[in-house]
């Protein structure tokens, strides 16, 4: 359906008939929502889970020829099942692992099964949204649930055709199967008897013993991989709205700038240019900023005609931020107690003073973008009061709601299409670039495609936060750590921790040395901040895991083990979702330790092995880093071992494994090159000579195996890649003897 | 960067004095057929594809050759689209993503992606395609170094350089088992 949309040509019907097209599943839900009486009952137990999945199981009975069996499921005569992906794709490969889950109950052949994004509709789909490693631990019961009540539906409507007992059908391949007389009829024949009968409680629906699973835990390939690989229009700024225009839309270098004035007559006299105009915006950083809109009839003539803008700018407060300051700020900040205290466990202070060994180490790592690869864009259409949007965003319903609100449209009237993401690590679960487009698309009257260059992606990110840590740790006369105090200083938006930048009190190592203390100090912060690809945990796993090695070298022991004696017994301790299971920890950290040889081979002269481990977004991951430190200090990380646990079942595996290798160069990426800048209140680095992301030659071979434990299965987007960067300073720190306590990593100070 | 491996940017195809920015008719040869566009004639090839004639598969990434989303054969060759303008293609073929299938090493290639399920987001690999196509159109059994040079260039965000190795390096061997093939017959 969306390739058909954007290679459709410019047609006032053909868009027309796309409107209805978008809007007609809208409609079925308000049906829907009626029918939903039947199930309401089924759907009560899982509604928190996933709320709209009473009314999603409902849905029917037909469209087009095929059959509706629910929200998610359309079965055609000829057997071909169409499965609706809910949640956005940003190549974390969703669009084929949530339909998985609901082929494997229905007992189809992944063969049979089609794969088609769902338009933003809660109602129907409960939360859409890519985002915290959440689409498995929100989607693995309810949607498991919707397939198995969509195969009871299909067996009793074979069981009431052949006047048989339910109990004597199977399924098997999309068939059911008269077991006494071995008769089948398959579920595209009967997908329309299917779709008129009442929904089955969807809390005592037959769910696969796992030992029986064909789709689950095999490797299924991305379903968009041939388009992918063939070139073929996808992403959101593949999207053509029939009759648009295209826009770029400067905003104020510094952030939260006001327009005052700018040279839109000269502009609009540019060849190509059809509208310029300022933007009044808002105060909302993660919103509709101010500035000026330039929309042409192509992109290249818009980006060329912003070369001769001139645009005069109320600069405002942030423009006197800069790093040096927050730097300066920062050293006289933790020079004083903490202006917060977060949390305070025994007598620290008494504790180092007895303390037979004692460490001092500052900490700190610096701004840093997300460089998205495909950069900030969306196709908008506002007319009569209704829009439709086509959004690479990680956070549809967010978006819509931004929208709603800044153009004063209702947001019934909003129709969002979730196109693929070229990227998304955090950045698109704001929705800046979304209001924009709207906003541009109202005020000129035209469909717009917008579309930022690579500097506004990466000077008009929204940032994770820089900090600075003052540790100080004490270890007894047998090397156990019995002492830690930590200053963090961070930043604040409106006098509390700026997004993503604040500690929570539970973060290990609290709970297991009697003396601890965490306090903040924070900086009052202009420049935009929030989620990376595990956010918080990027920067503090650098931190926790690098001055706890630190730790076990000052007490003579081995890192790994000494790692372990800190988990000591098993058991949950307060933390994020059911806690952290100290057990689950200590596995990964086992496990590496065997599937690593750690500590079992000689190592050439400046090469080095680092461990860390960390739980992040319900994962937990060991990991261990083989790097070699050249005379010129240039570090070359030669092997990583990493161990993760996500719960029982690794729903597929190729793509794990994939995601897995990806999150760890992630983090090897912002350790070793990246780091945003601010001067002036602006950002310094505009594109990818300046802020570097990882190369083919940078990319390491990474081994990674997975320990299946009894838990839920859970998200892989972000957990991996927390421990990876303490891992390969641990590493750098075991070849040459010298600390990394700043990212990115100076590799000047490594020279031998 | 770290290491000593340089980031291959180059291009034959520079922005001179001799563009003026205005309105140009062009005929160009993509993907063995002819198209006529009206555009400035500083335009880059990369919108061009993209916004006139609808091949959407050369991504925009960074606009400064840095980052390879945009690499299109001229002449065979692999070149960054967004810093090529269209004044300077003459009357050179073009062969973009969509149109190296029809090649036995692009055709090649895109099923050892497949094969080895190397896609996460997807954006770059059109890019790494086109440069892998050119790698292996000179060298049909590259070594990890080669690899390194001739895809340095080429940045995959979500970090899938070990499948994009694999996948070269399994559609090298195909080719050398076909080139076998063929000499037996």
């Amino acid at each position: 359906m969306l390739r058909e949309r954007q290679l459709s040509n410019s047609s006032n019907r053909s868009a027309k008939m796309q409107m209805l097209a978008a809007s007609a599943p809208l409609r079925a839900s308000r049906r829907n929502f009626l029918k939903a009486g039947v199930a309401a009952g089924g759907g009560l137990l899982l509604s928190c889970a996933l709320p709209g999945l009473a009314k999603a199981a409902a849905m029917g009975p037909t469209e087009g020829t095929s059959a509706v069996l629910n929200a998610f499921v359309r079965i055609a005569p000829d057997n071909v099942v169409t499965i609706m992906a809910k949640n956005p794709e940003i190549g974390q490969g969703v669009k084929t692992m949530l339909p998985m889950l609901i082929a494997e109950e229905l007992d189809v052949d992944w063969a049979q099964v089609r794969t088609e994004q769902a338009l933003l509709n809660p109602t129907l789909y409960g939360r859409q949204h890519a985002g915290g490693s959440t689409s498995t631990p929100q989607n693995w019961d309810p949607l498991r649930r919707i397939g198995a009540a969509g195969r009871q539906m299909l067996v009793t409507a074979a069981a009431r055709r052949w006047n048989v007992p339910e109990s004597e059908c199977e399924t098997a391949s999309g068939q059911v199967r008269h077991t006494p007389t071995g008769r089948t009829v398959s579920y595209g024949t009967l997908a329309s008897d299917a779709a008129t009968l009442p929904v089955p409680d969807l809390k005592k629906v037959r769910l696969k013993d796992p030992k029986d699973y064909k789709i689950i835990g095999h490797s299924i390939p991305g379903v968009d991989s041939s388009k992918v690989v063939r070139g073929e229009p996808l992403f959101g700024i593949d999207t053509v709205a029939p009759g648009m225009l295209y826009a770029v839309f400067q905003k104020c270098p510094v952030f939260g700038g006001k327009v005052v004035g700018a040279n839109l007559d000269a502009i609009k006299s540019l060849p190509g240019v059809h509208h310029a105009f300022v933007v009044e915006g808002t105060t909302n950083l993660n919103g509709l900023m101010p500035g000026v809109a330039i929309v042409a009839d192509s992109w290249w003539r818009a980006d060329k005609a912003r070369r001769r803008l001139d645009v005069k700018w109320d600069e405002g407060a942030t423009g006197q931020q800069s790093s040096a300051g927050f730097e300066r700020q920062a050293a006289e900040l933790g020079a004083k107690a903490p202006a917060q205290v977060l949390r305070n466990d025994g007598d620290v202070a008494a504790a180092l003073k007895s303390a037979a060994h004692m460490i001092e180490a500052a900490y700190s790592y610096p701004f840093i973008a997300h460089g998205a690869l495909e950069p900030m864009n969306c196709t908008a259409k506002v007319q009569d009061g209704r829009a439709e949007i086509w959004a690479p965003t990680q956070n549809p319903e967010p978006g819509r709601a931004l929208v709603a609100k800044t153009l004063g449209i209702d947001e019934k009237d909003i129709v969002v299409h979730m196109t693929r993401v070229g990227g998304g690590f955090g950045r698109r679960l704001a929705n800046d670039y979304m209001v924009e487009a709207a906003w541009i698309a109202k005020v000129a009257g035209v469909p717009v495609k917008l579309v930022w260059n690579r500097a506004d992606d990466i000077q008009h990110d929204i940032y994770r936060p820089g900090g600075w840590h003052f540790l100080k740790g004490g270890l007894d006369g047998n090397g156990r750590l019995v002492a830690w105090q930590q200053h963090f200083v961070s930043f604040s938006r409106n006098g509390k921790f700026a997004p993503s930048a604040d500690l929570s009190a539970d973060t290990f190592p609290a709970g297991r040395v009697a003396n601890l203390s965490y306090g903040a100090s924070l900086i009052p912060l202009g420049v935009p901040t929030g989620p990376l690809r595990a956010p918080g945990d990027n920067a503090l796993a650098f931190v926790f895991q690098s001055f706890i090695d630190e730790m076990a070298h000052e007490a003579g022991k081995d890192p790994l083990q000494f790692q372990i004696d800190l988990l000591g017994r098993d058991e949950m301790l307060p933390g994020k979702g059911a806690g952290f299971n100290t057990a689950r920890a200590r596995g990964v950290l086992e496990k590496v330790r065997e599937v690593s040889g750690w500590g079992q081979r000689k190592l050439p002269s400046r090469t080095g092995q680092g461990v860390a481990v960390y739980y992040s977004h319900l994962g937990y991951f060991a990991e261990i880093v083989e790097a070699a430190v050249a005379e010129n200090g240039a570090v070359k990380i030669n092997q990583v071992w990493a161990v993760g646990d996500i719960g029982s079942q690794i729903i597929n595996p190729t793509a794990a494994v994939n995601m897995t290798q990806g999150a760890i160069l992630d983090g090897f990426a912002e350790a070793l090159h990246q780091q945003i800048t601010i001067e002036n209140g602006r950002v310094v680095q505009a594109n990818f000579d300046t802020f570097p992301l990882l190369r083919m030659s940078q990319a390491a071979p990474i081994e990674v195996h997975f320990l299946k434990t009894d838990n839920s299965p859970t998200g892989l987007g972000e957990p991996p890649l927390p421990a990876a960067i303490p891992a390969l300073c641990n590493a750098i720190f075991a070849a040459t003897g010298k600390r990394i306590r700043t990212l990115p990593i100076d590799t000047a100070v490594l020279k031998a | 960067m770290p290491d000593d491996i340089p980031i291959p940017t180059d291009t034959p195809y520079r922005w001179g004095e001799w563009q003026t920015g205005s309105i140009m008719q062009y005929k160009l040869h993509v993907n063995g057929r002819d198209h006529t566009v009206d555009v400035d004639d500083d335009t880059p090839l990369l919108w061009v594809l993209r916004d006139e004639i609808e091949l959407k598969g050369t991504k925009f990434g960074c606009g400064a050759g840095l980052c390879g989303a945009c690499t299109v054969h001229i002449d065979g060759a692999p070149v960054r689209s967004c810093t090529t303008p269209i004044s300077n293609i003459g009357s050179a073929a073009v062969t973009t993503i969509e149109g190296i299938g029809d090649t036995p090493i692009g055709a090649r290639l895109q099923k050892a992606w497949l094969d080895v399920d190397v896609v996460q987001c997807g954006y770059c690999q059109g890019g790494q395609i086109m440069s892998a196509a050119a790698l292996l159109t000179r060298n049909h059994a590259p070594s990890d170094d080669d690899i390194d040079s001739a895809m340095n260039g080429n940045i995959c965000r979500c970090g899938t350089y070990a499948r994009i190795r694999q996948a070269i390096k399994q559609a090298a061997r195909t080719d050398l088992g076909s080139a076998a093939t063929k000499k037996r017959t």
